[in-house]
C-alpha cells in the first residue's frame, strides 16, 4: 500500500447513478460496474469528463448505472461511436463497453479496426460466452461443444473467437484480462488501461449465472498470469499460444502513438456538406 | 495469496493504515448491502431486500464508530487493489456473485451470507491483534474485533430463528428467463 499526499477527490459512489441495475442477481456484471467506478475514483477523473459508450446486450446497459456521460448505442457499434467522440472531444476519457456477442460478432469488424486505428480510449468487454439478453444462444467465444442452446443442440462445432489474439494481431496498444470475481484486480486493470495511451482492451470474464450457471466454477480456474506484461508483441503472441483463457493480468503494453487527426483541417460545416446533396 | 489475481497485501504497519482499512471495510459493506437490497427490490423479493437494508444500517453505525475513532487522524490513501485484504474484496462485503445471491433467496441465506462475512471481518482483526509488531495496532485491532464479535453474535441469534431452506429452494417452476 502506498500513502499519497492527497486523497482522490471522488469516491466510487460518485460515479454511480440512482438507477438500479436489472441484471440477474449473481451476475458478474455487478462487480464490473463496481470495478469501473473504483477505477474512475482512483484516477480522480471528474464524472463530467468521462463518457461511457455501449452497444446492446445485458452488459451494455451499464451507462445507465453510472453517473458519467453515457450513450447506449446500436448493436455492435459502441466502438465507432466512441471513436468519433474521442476524435472530436479528445479531452474526454472515453470508455466503450459491452458483451462478447456485441463486441466480437455484430461489432467484430469494428473491434479489429479500432485496435488498428489506436485511438486513445478503453474498451471493456464483459465476456460470458453467451447471448444472455436474447435468452442464451452461443456467442463467438462459446466453446464448440456447448449444447444447451436449442439453436445449437449439438454445439456450434466452431472454434471460439480469441479476443486477446485478435486484439494483439490487430494492433491494440494495451491488452489485459481480468475476472469479475476479483473486482479489485479488474479495477486495477481498468485504471491501467485508461492511463495507457492509445487503444486499450480489457476482457473481463463475467459469468452469466442464468444461462451459463457452470461459469460460477470459473473462480477455481482463474490464476494470475505467471509472467509480467511484455512490450514485445511477438513475445505476447507466443504467450497466447499456450493461454487457456484463464490467465489474468496485463499481457501487452505497446508504445504506438495514438491516432488523433487534427480537427483544424475540417473546414466544411455540415451545411457545406449538405450542399453536395442538393437536387 | 489472497485471491487469484491479487498480490499479497503489504502488512498494516500503523494505526493510520488500520483505520483506513477499517473505514473502507465498513463503507464498502454499507454500499454492498444497499446494492443487494436494490437487486432484491428489482426482483420482487421485498423480505430479503428489507433485511439487506437493515444490514446496511448496522454497518453504517460501524462507519460512524470508525469515523469517530479517526477524528484528527490523517488517513493514508490506499488504492482499492493495495489493501491488505486476504479476500478479493474487503472481508465484510459479500460478493454480488456469491452462490447464495439469487432472486429466490430467503432471509436465511441473507443472514448466513452476512454472518460468513462478519466472521471474515473478525478473522481480519484477530490476525492483526495477534500478529502485528506494533502494540498500538494490536490494541486497536483488538477493539475493532470486539465490535465485529458483537455483530457476529447478533447475526447468529437472527439465523437461529430460521430453518435452513430445503434443497431446491432456488428452483422456479415458472422462471422469468428460459433458455431458447
Amino acid at each position: 500500500m502506498e500513502a499519497v499526499s492527497a486523497c482522490p477527490s471522488f469516491s466510487a459512489r460518485d460515479y454511480k447513478s440512482d438507477v438500479k441495475p436489472v441484471w440477474c442477481p449473481g451476475c458478474g456484471d455487478y462487480s464490473v460496474l463496481s470495478s469501473i467506478t473504483k477505477a474512475m475514483a482512483e484516477l480522480s477523473v471528474p464524472p463530467e469528463n468521462v463518457a461511457l459508450v455501449s452497444g446492446i446486450g445485458c452488459s451494455s446497459r451499464i451507462p445507465a448505472y453510472t453517473n458519467v456521460f453515457g450513450f447506449h448505442g446500436v448493436h455492435g457499434r459502441a466502438l465507432p461511436i466512441a471513436t468519433g467522440l474521442k476524435i472530436s472531444r479528445p479531452e474526454l476519457t472515453v470508455i466503450a463497453s459491452g458483451g462478447d456477442g456485441d463486441g466480437f460478432s455484430i461489432g467484430g469488424n469494428h473491434f479489429m479496426h479500432a485496435c488498428r486505428r489506436n485511438v486513445d480510449m478503453t474498451y471493456i468487454v464483459m465476456d460470458n460466452e453467451v447471448y444472455g439478453m436474447t435468452k442464451g444462444q452461443a456467442s463467438p467465444t462459446t466453446a464448440p461443444d456447448w449444447e444447451k442452446s436449442k439453436l445449437t443442440p449439438e454445439g456450434t462445432g466452431i472454434n471460439p473467437f480469441r479476443p486477446l489474439v485478435i486484439a494483439l494481431a490487430s494492433g491494440a496498444n494495451f491488452i489485459a484480462r481480468s475476472f469479475s470475481g476479483d473486482p479489485n484486480h479488474s479495477a486495477r486493470m481498468i485504471a491501467e488501461a485508461i492511463r495507457h495511451p492509445g487503444f486499450s482492451f480489457v476482457q473481463i470474464l463475467s459469468p452469466c449465472v442464468t444461462f451459463r450457471p457452470e461459469q460460477r466454477d470459473w473462480k477455481a480456474g482463474i490464476r494470475q498470469a505467471p509472467v509480467d506484461a511484455t512490450t514485445d508483441a511477438a513475445r505476447a503472441a507466443r504467450r497466447l499460444m499456450t493461454d487457456d483463457g484463464f490467465n489474468i493480468g496485463v499481457l501487452f503494453r505497446g508504445d504506438r502513438k495514438p491516432f488523433q487527426p487534427s480537427m483544424k483541417a475540417r473546414v466544411e460545416s455540415v451545411r457545406d456538406l449538405e450542399k453536395e446533396f442538393r437536387i | 495469496m489472497s485471491s487469484p489475481g491479487q498480490e499479497e497485501g503489504k502488512p498494516i504497519e500503523s494505526v493510520e493504515q488500520l483505520l483506513a482499512h477499517a473505514l473502507a471495510m465498513e463503507t464498502e459493506a454499507v454500499e454492498r448491502y444497499n446494492e443487494l437490497a436494490d437487486q432484491m427490490e428489482v426482483h420482487n423479493n421485498p423480505d430479503v431486500a428489507q433485511l439487506f437494508r437493515k444490514l446496511a444500517e448496522i454497518e453504517q453505525l460501524h462507519v460512524h464508530n470508525v469515523t469517530e475513532l479517526s477524528e484528527g487522524v490523517e488517513l493514508p490513501h490506499i488504492a482499492p487493489w493495495d489493501y491488505a485484504w486476504e479476500t478479493p474484496e474487503s472481508p465484510e462485503s459479500p460478493s454480488p456473485s456469491a452462490r447464495e445471491v439469487h432472486y429466490l433467496m430467503q432471509p436465511y441465506h441473507a443472514i448466513a451470507l452476512a454472518l460468513k462475512h462478519e466472521r471474515l471481518g473478525v478473522e481480519f482483526y484477530e490476525k492483526l491483534a495477534s500478529q502485528s509488531d506494533r502494540e498500538d495496532v494490536r490494541k486497536l485491532a483488538s477493539e475493532l474485533r470486539e465490535t465485529e464479535v458483537e455483530h457476529v453474535s447478533l447475526l447468529e441469534k437472527w439465523l437461529a430463528r430460521f430453518e435452513a431452506p430445503a434443497k431446491g429452494w432456488n428452483e422456479d417452476p415458472d422462471p422469468p428467463l428460459l433458455q431458447e
